[in-house]
């Protein structure tokens, strides 16, 4: 990278990036002292102690239960339970991300292959074409968290427990993007290709394979990247109903459980980080295979 | 009549849609021989692509009947008895020159190893050696019809239908890709079957030009060309070019409502 585009990368990437978090944290601290102060400004008159408007705002960002954690609180708390120890711990937060991600991939690799499955049915096929998608489309309008409880009993029964319940979750949510971004890339060839193919007299097979899949990877990726997201949604949502005890979601509910508002905040800020990072390895494999493929730049 | 390789007779092709029926071919006759190279001539509408689409069994016609290379278009298509270069050039942008150009070989199920000195043979004869790497987008408009000629000649049939393959490019562009289609058409003694808009481009190039005309869609001229074989570009200049230029343009007139 030369320097000149480091300086444009600087100025059109970093910039804007940057002002937008410095923004955000902001008001985040303005929202901090403002939400916490009610209790704040109660324990100082039930102490009887004299206060000013530099006490309030300090004390409003150190509370141990905050209704609003201040930025800093979380990062110190993210900073402990991932650094300061054994990954091997139950309080450690890579452990309990580890958990949610295991179950996030797998869910995602199931969902990522019932979906193309599902999709190369329905463009192959017209009765599963007519059949399949209106199930499809209402299995999607089911509220995830009524029937994930459902799924990780019924599953139990069946003599199914630990990572595979969950990540049939994460699988349930993710398989639907990758089925209608699927349809929509083996249906995307112009008439002109697929007229070309008949002046070779091309067998179904050989249509999919030098034609219809490739045209669809495109797709493909786009919905790689929504289902990945949701993947991960579906895995801690996998963990509320459960009384997990392990994983990100579980860190929610006794989070919830206790009041620890700031160890709820820092398992949502990690899982946040989680999805970004996801993303981003998508988006790096989606650009080398676009690439390969002779995508222009 | 010798061997004529296509032969349409009274063939009708009506397109059914909501609101009216469109006519798109009506009554066509029309025997082309082998080697010829037929040029296929009228505005819009006037059935010309479809005809070639028929030929190439991409069209079913409604009544009449046509053969090619003695059998059933279907029949024809089946033993892939023709190539086809479409208007946009239609290389698969996930393949590079070579992959599209071998694609048809990997279709028809040619063996591993005759694939590599195929497509370098028609490589050759588009003038596109060494660009085998490249994909699409990094050639010009002209390169990119010449790969996509390269492509429809790959498993040498003897029939090559062209649906205005030069329609959207330049002039200079198509002046050049003109002499270089005659060329190969001398080299290669394949029948061509040609569709264009251009009268000079239909002048130019063939033995023969059928004029077509619209609503319903029909012949109205079948002309033989009479200028030689050998076409240099400035012969577009001589008498001879400019009477069968006129003879195509009064075809045309006479086949058009202005209304």
């Amino acid at each position: 990278m030369s320097e000149n585009t480091f300086i444009n990368y600087f100025k059109n990437s970093f910039l804007p990036i940057l002002s937008i978090i410095l923004i955000i944290f902001a008001v985040w601290y303005i929202f901090t002292v403002y939400l916490n102060s009610s209790i704040q400004i109660d324990s100082y008159e039930r102490q009887k102690i004299d206060w000013d408007f530099s006490d309030l705002v300090r004390d409003t960002m150190s509370q141990k239960k905050p209704l609003l954690p201040a930025p800093h609180q979380i990062v110190s708390e993210m900073w402990k339970t991932i650094f300061m120890i054994k990954i091997t711990s139950k309080k450690s937060l890579i452990f309990h991300s580890y958990i949610t991600l295991s179950s996030t991939l797998l869910g995602f690799t199931i969902g990522t292959i019932l979906g193309i499955i599902l999709a190369v049915s329905i463009v192959e096929n017209k009765a599963m074409d007519a059949s399949l998608m209106p199930w499809i489309i209402a299995s999607q309008t089911i509220p995830i968290l009524a029937i994930a409880p459902m799924i990780i009993i019924i599953l139990n029964a069946f003599g199914l427990s630990g990572l595979l319940p969950k990540a049939l979750i994460s699988t349930y949510l993710s398989f639907f993007p990758i089925a209608v971004g699927m349809v929509k890339g083996l249906r995307s060839p112009e008439l002109s290709y697929l007229d070309l193919m008949h002046t070779y007299n091309s067998s179904r097979l050989n249509i999919f394979w030098k034609l219809r899949l490739p045209s669809s990877v495109p797709y493909l990726f786009a919905s790689m990247k929504v289902a990945i997201a949701i993947s991960l949604v579906g895995a801690i949502v996998g963990e509320l109903p459960t009384g997990a005890v392990a994983g990100l979601g579980a860190r929610l509910l006794t989070g919830s459980y206790f009041g620890l508002t700031i160890q709820i905040w820092s398992a949502l800020v990690m899982a946040a980080i989680l999805a970004g990072t996801l993303i981003f390895i998508l988006n790096f494999i989606s650009r080398i295979t676009l690439k390969r493929m002779g995508v222009q730049e | 009549m010798k061997n004529a390789i296509i032969s349409a007779e009274k063939l009708n092709l009506i397109f059914e849609t909501a609101d009216d029926d469109v006519v798109a071919l009506k009554d066509v006759s029309l025997n082309i021989d082998e080697g010829e190279f037929v040029s296929f001539i009228g505005p819009s509408g006037c059935g010309k692509t479809t005809f070639l689409r028929a030929i190439a069994s991409l069209e079913k016609p409604t009544s009449g009947k046509l053969t090619v290379n003695g059998s059933s278009p279907e029949d024809a298509r089946k033993n892939r008895a023709y190539g086809y270069v479409f208007q946009a050039a239609g290389l698969y942008p996930w393949r590079n020159i070579y992959r599209n150009v071998s694609l048809p070989l990997e279709i028809m199920g040619y063996k591993k190893n005759e694939i590599p000195g195929i497509v370098e043979k028609v490589l050759k004869l588009v003038d596109l050696t060494g660009f085998e790497k490249k994909f699409p987008w990094q050639l010009s408009g002209g390169m990119q019809q010449r790969a996509s000629i390269a492509r429809a000649l790959s498993f040498d049939a003897n029939i090559l239908l062209m649906d205005e393959p030069f329609g959207a490019l330049d002039e200079i562009v198509r002046d050049h890709l003109n002499e270089q289609l005659l060329q190969l058409w001398k080299t290669t003694n394949k029948t061509i079957c040609f569709v264009t808009h251009s009268i000079p481009e239909a002048v130019y190039l063939s033995t023969k030009i059928v004029v077509m005309s619209p609503r319903p869609g029909r012949i109205v001229d079948v002309i033989e060309n009479t200028l030689p074989t050998d076409r240099p570009l400035e012969i577009r200049d001589s008498k001879e070019f400019i009477s069968v230029s006129q003879r195509v343009r009064e075809g045309l007139r006479s086949g058009h409502s202005y209304e």
